[in-house]
């Protein structure tokens, strides 16, 4: 249960073609993160997935049933919203029971449904209140709650860690990741974080202006990124490009190396440069570089780097691990 | 207002304000609670005397009191009710895209730019006349005999026209809170498999709760004094069928010269409109709370 299949779904929004065609499998009890920047045509594509929008050309299959033209609460898909969308007179009890009550279900076996719910996520006490007097990771937990006491065939987030504060975010990423462990249902998640990306999926899939670059695990992207676009999206900090002359020592048009594959030394080195700001963070050090050709580097350094503002500096990169993209963007093998 | 200086300089510029408000309330209201207790009749100028309850005994045990309240109670609750059933509706209609909407919805005010007595007479005399209105000529081209609103009907008739007056303000008011409903609420509904009836009585109406407590209680504050449209239509007749508080007051002091009883009458109608006002808030003002 909770297979979907794209074929050849566009979208477009009067004469504005928002996602040409595009085929994208998702496997069952796959986590998959769907990732870009800001218009990328990600929150569309899971719309287009959840029956909230028309697609206008293509199927959509889920567990290879044409879905294409269901109502969405047919498809038996479950949707967090990025504003959590819970009903503000209703209490968490009667937010959490909606669905099963739109369905049709005894009393009895809504009750039991929801306390389970609940239990699960820790909101045993709060099933009496209204969604306004919650705190944001609880009412964030309510939208879940809605969401899995319908045991959908699979999961949509929207964004849904975009509203909290950082602290909260790490713990609520792991939440729904546990949440996938125990469930084992196939989620699909929209960010723009790609740190949520990297740290939840199974499968990442980035997207620019609708069209899909990339698809892998979060290790073959980092690993094997297909383009510059994919290259400069995942990792963080982003991947260093240099053009030029270092460019064609390799021949690339463009080399791209991850500040973490950089070493910094003040003795010797392959490059010359000069420090400008450093960030200390404890634990990592991010040094932001001048070289001498002007190009700007960030270099991760482990610990604590007693190097700041002006400190001339030599730098190194590890050879094997230089990525090389031709003039088209796309990665040379 | 943080300090006590800022605290005492606001209240030294309010109070002008406050005192001139203060004034223009309590002069009219002491002499009318004054007269109300005064044998006072134009009819009789010079012979005004001190009377005690009399004007209050005889306002309330009139038979035409209680057919006012009646009717004052049905024309408010009646008009109500068609402007916040028909409100939500127009509200409804109106928050879906189409061609033309700002000049649709600047239409949809106009009948509350109309003044009240100009549009009861375009009512009178251009729909409900039983020759020449258009309804008269509808029946006709029907085949039935045309009915005489205002005479047969004319409670019923001072709702409609009243009702539409009122209409435009509560649909205005009940359109922009459905405007104000978040979208992903109602799309979380239609992935919880609510279908439209449901979503509209789920989500819709509960959110509108409390634009609908605010027409309420305003409209109902306007419509406890409506007379305009009785005066230019039914004059408050036939009989007493379309009398209302309002109207009888302004009978008993201008029609009989009465200043003592239509005194008296305005005491009790201010005493009603507080009774109301307390049933009211007690009923739906816990809408208003956040």
């Amino acid at each position: 249960m909770g297979s979907i299949k794209l074929e050849n779904v566009t979208k477009s929004f009067g004469d504005v073609a928002v996602i040409p065609p595009l085929n994208l499998e998702i496997n069952e009890g796959e986590f998959v993160v769907f990732v870009g920047p800001s218009g990328c045509g990600k929150s569309t594509l899971l719309r287009l997935i959840a029956g909230l929008e028309d697609v206008s050309s293509g199927n959509i299959y889920i567990d290879g049933a044409d879905a294409t033209g269901i109502r969405p609460a047919r498809r038996g898909l479950a949707m967090v919203f990025q504003s959590y969308a819970l009903y503000p007179h209703m209490s968490v009890r009667n937010n959490i029971a909606f669905p099963l009550k739109m369905a049709g279900m005894a009393a009895a076996e809504i009750d039991r449904k929801v306390m389970g719910a609940a239990e699960v996520l820790n909101l045993t006490d709060y099933l009496k209140r209204r969604p306004g007097q919650l705190s944001g990771g609880q009412r964030q937990r309510v939208a879940i709650g809605r969401a899995i006491v319908r045991e959908p065939k699979a999961f949509l987030f929207d964004e849904p860690l975009s509203n909290l504060d950082a602290a909260l975010r790490v713990n609520m990423r792991l939440e729904i990741s546990e949440l996938h462990q125990k469930l084992k249902t196939t989620m699909v998640y929209v960010t723009h974080d790609q740190i949520e990306a990297m740290t939840m999926a199974d499968k990442i899939v980035v997207l620019r202006k609708g069209v899909i670059e990339q698809v892998g695990t979060p290790l073959e992207l980092y690993r094997n990124p297909a383009n510059l676009f994919v290259a400069s999206f995942i990792g963080s900090p982003k991947m260093n490009f240099l053009k030029g002359k270092e460019a064609a020592r390799h021949d690339a048009h463009t080399i791209g190396i991850r500040p973490e594959h950089l070493s910094i030394s003040r003795q010797e080195g392959l490059w010359k440069g000069t420090v400008g700001v450093a960030e200390h963070l404890g634990s990592d050090t991010f040094l932001y570089v001048t070289l001498a050709d002007g190009s700007q580097v960030t270099v991760r350094a482990a610990g604590e780097v007693e190097l700041s503002h002006g400190d001339s500096v030599y730098i190194s990169a590890e050879t094997d691990r230089i990525y090389r993209f031709g003039p088209d963007g796309l990665a040379l093998k | 207002m943080a300090t006590d200086h800022s605290r005492i300089a606001a209240r030294l510029m309010i109070s002008p304000a406050v005192l001139l408000l203060l004034g223009w309330m309590v002069v009219p209201l002491s002499m009318t609670i004054y007269f109300s207790f005064l044998s006072y009749n134009l009819l009789s100028p010079g012979t005004e005397e001190w009377i005690g309850l009399v004007n209050y005994e005889f306002f309330l045990t009139d038979p035409a009191f209680f057919a006012a309240l009646g009717n004052t109670l049905l024309l408010v609750g009646g008009v109500l009710l068609i402007t916040i059933v028909g409100g939500v509706g127009l509200a409804l209609l109106l928050d879906q895209p189409m061609w033309g909407q700002g000049i649709v919805r600047i239409l949809m005010i106009a009948p509350f730019f109309v003044m009240p007595t100009v549009s009861a007479l375009v009512w009178k005399n251009m729909f409900m006349n039983p020759v020449n209105g258009l309804f008269a000529h509808l029946a006709k081209f029907l085949g039935v005999a045309p009915f005489d609103f205002l005479a047969h009907a004319p409670l019923f008739s001072v709702v409609i026209i009243v009702a539409w007056q009122w209409l435009p303000f509560s649909t205005l008011i009940l359109l922009t809170a459905m405007q104000s409903l978040d979208q992903e609420q109602l799309e979380a509904a239609k992935m919880d498999g609510a279908k439209k009836f449901r979503r509209f009585f789920h989500i819709v109406l509960p959110h509108l709760s409390r634009a609908i407590t605010v027409v309420i209680l305003i409209q109902t504050i306007f419509l406890l004094s409506i007379f305009a449209e009785i005066l230019v239509t039914t004059n408050g007749g036939p009989g007493y069928a379309s009398t209302n508080i309002t109207y009888l007051v302004y009978a008993q002091s201008l029609l009989q010269f009465d200043v003592g009883g239509g005194s008296a009458g305005g005491i009790i109608a201010v005493i009603l409109a507080n009774i109301v006002a307390v049933f009211l808030m007690r009923m739906i003002g816990k809408n208003l709370e956040a």
